[in-house]
């Protein structure tokens, strides 16, 4: 068996506050899972469960304080540089048109002439359906198409691991299923693996092969873990009426459920104190 | 308002007929001074200042040669201090010891009072175009530098952190980075910045000069001629707002990518 795409192993982080070093937040506890080539796992937890945390340690943005990243088997020391990172937030050069966006990751990596890097990018935006958007600046572009940059930037780089922190989660309902369905397509074309991460259950199941769902914050780690067996091709609106969606849904929502609470409690008590 | 540049145009017809019926001799009844002269003595008479910058441009156009030394010495003041700016900005914002160690320092030398240096500059660098731009740096460095260092500080992390996901190199990241969001934070100030260039470059030669359109104003305070210290205060002017229009049509062009309010296709 070959290695998978990406494996933590017992990864903690502990965050340490700059001006009291006495301050300790332990954001994930002795977490590990494994992502294999081409799946595509979906992460979902409350609220400050420390989602993101696991994201930037597989991005290599962020060191495990315990544990290791291994990527395709090797132990990932830095940024991890065969994964793409599509962000929550505006991650966009603003001062760069749509197509230099997308051509950022190109000339970062400078592996291949200006013009078919150009050439590439150019291609990109034609696949997210952005072509002719060429020479726009992010800020004459709506949310939406913006994240459809960020993905062809992300994309372009043709990266075997795709880490992303709920990318739709600022779009209106329609465009993130179109959206969403855009993603599985381009998926499905090309076997990536994939790790998801969202607080929207609905997006969780419809999107992946399995679900992995975290405890409450702090110290949080995985409880419960859920493969996803509806066929693919898959259709993000339709698959919502379907009675095994509904099954799924009921059942990793009861796991999901306290966690919710619990986390939700955490939150009360961390205001009150 | 309808018509607001012709209302604009007739309150300055209004002002400057003001100014001509107090100020010409014999004209109204002395009420604040003693004798008719006196007003004209102190204020001007706008007819002789327009006479003035008649000849200056025209009759004899001998103004031309100390307004291009004016015009070198803001334009030397404000790309040297822009740049130096620039490069202390960058430095300090991202060298966290520089910036500990120096932050007193720098503190220190942008509260001084700046234009002090003035003589202390025409000791070092002469009266001639030297000691002008010096002074103008000093004014046009903090401008940029407090602009670049808070530029830097507040790059967006999560561009950043996309930037490094994409493969850029620390050089790469002050390259695509760090440096276009500086820059933009540069000509954010650039109103500032050419303004405060123009004032060091008039106000060093007004100080101590032999050329130069705060020079000619240096010596018509000498003589008591009122009317040329009015005409180079309206040259300069004039002046001042020429360069702040090429400003903004450079910033225009440079700062495409910023979206402005009410922008549309």
């Amino acid at each position: 068996m070959t290695a998978p795409a990406l494996e933590l192993q017992a990864v903690s982080c502990t965050f340490v506050s700059q001006g009291a070093p006495g301050q300790r937040y332990t954001a994930v506890r002795d977490v590990s899972l494994t992502v294999g080539a081409g799946e595509f796992v979906a992460v979902v937890g409350p609220t400050g469960c420390g989602k993101s945390t696991l994201l930037n340690m597989a991005a290599g943005l962020l060191a495990p304080s315990t544990g290791t990243v291994r990527v395709f088997g090797s132990v990932l020391a830095g940024i991890n540089r065969r994964a793409g990172y599509l962000f929550q937030a505006e991650s966009l050069m603003p001062w760069r048109t749509a197509l230099g966006n997308v051509m950022a990751g190109l000339e970062f990596r400078a592996d291949r002439p200006r013009r078919e890097a150009r050439a590439v990018a150019e291609d990109w935006l034609r696949r997210v359906g952005l072509g002719g958007f060429d020479d726009r600046y992010p800020h004459q572009l709506s949310g939406g198409m913006r994240k459809r940059v960020s993905l062809a930037q992300t994309l372009a780089l043709d990266p075997d691991i795709i880490l992303m922190d709920e990318p739709f989660s600022a779009l209106d309902i329609q465009t993130r299923q179109l959206m969403e369905n855009e993603v599985l397509a381009l998926w499905a074309a090309k076997k990536k693996a994939v790790l998801f991460i969202t607080h929207d259950l609905d997006e969780a199941i419809a999107m992946s092969d399995r679900v992995v769902i975290l405890s409450a914050g702090p110290a949080s780690h995985p409880i419960g873990e859920f493969h996803i067996d509806i066929a693919r091709p898959r259709d993000v609106a339709e698959i919502k009426t379907s009675a095994r969606f509904i099954d799924l849904h009921a059942a990793i929502w009861a796991v999901l459920r306290d966690e919710v609470l619990k986390g939700y409690a955490q939150q009360l008590l961390v205001k009150a104190a | 308002m309808k018509h607001l540049r012709l209302w604009q145009a007739l309150l300055l017809m209004a002002l400057l007929a003001f100014w001509w019926a107090m100020t010409t001799p014999g004209l109204l009844p002395n009420v604040l001074f003693d004798n008719d002269k006196q007003a004209a003595f102190f204020f001007g008479e706008p007819l002789k200042v327009l006479a003035r910058v008649w000849a200056w441009f025209v009759r004899d156009a001998d103004v031309y040669p100390h307004l291009a030394v004016t015009l070198v010495e803001t334009l030397l003041a404000f790309g040297v201090g822009a740049t130096l700016g620039l490069g202390g900005g960058l430095w300090l914002a991202l060298s966290p010891l520089a910036s500990a160690l120096l932050e007193p320092y720098v503190k220190a030398l942008n509260s001084m009072p700046r234009i002090i240096l003035a003589p202390i500059f025409s000791v070092w660098f002469g009266l001639g175009m030297g000691s002008k731009v010096a002074l103008g740096v000093t004014l046009v460095f903090f401008i940029v530098f407090f602009n670049v260092y808070q530029g830097v500080k507040e790059v967006s992390p999560v561009i950043l952190a996309n930037a490094r996901m994409l493969g850029a190199s620390p050089k790469q990241l002050l390259r695509h980075v760090y440096l276009p969001s500086a820059t933009s934070w540069v000509f954010s100030s650039l109103h500032t910045s050419v303004g405060l260039a123009f004032v060091g470059a008039v106000v060093g030669e007004y100080l101590g000069s032999s050329q130069g359109v705060g020079y000619l104003i240096l010596q018509a305070e000498g003589s008591f001629d009122i009317n040329t210290v009015m005409a180079g205060i309206v040259v300069l002017t004039a002046f001042a707002l020429l360069i702040d229009a090429a400003v903004g049509r450079v910033e225009k062009r440079l700062m495409k990518w910023q979206p402005r309010a009410g922008e549309s296709e």
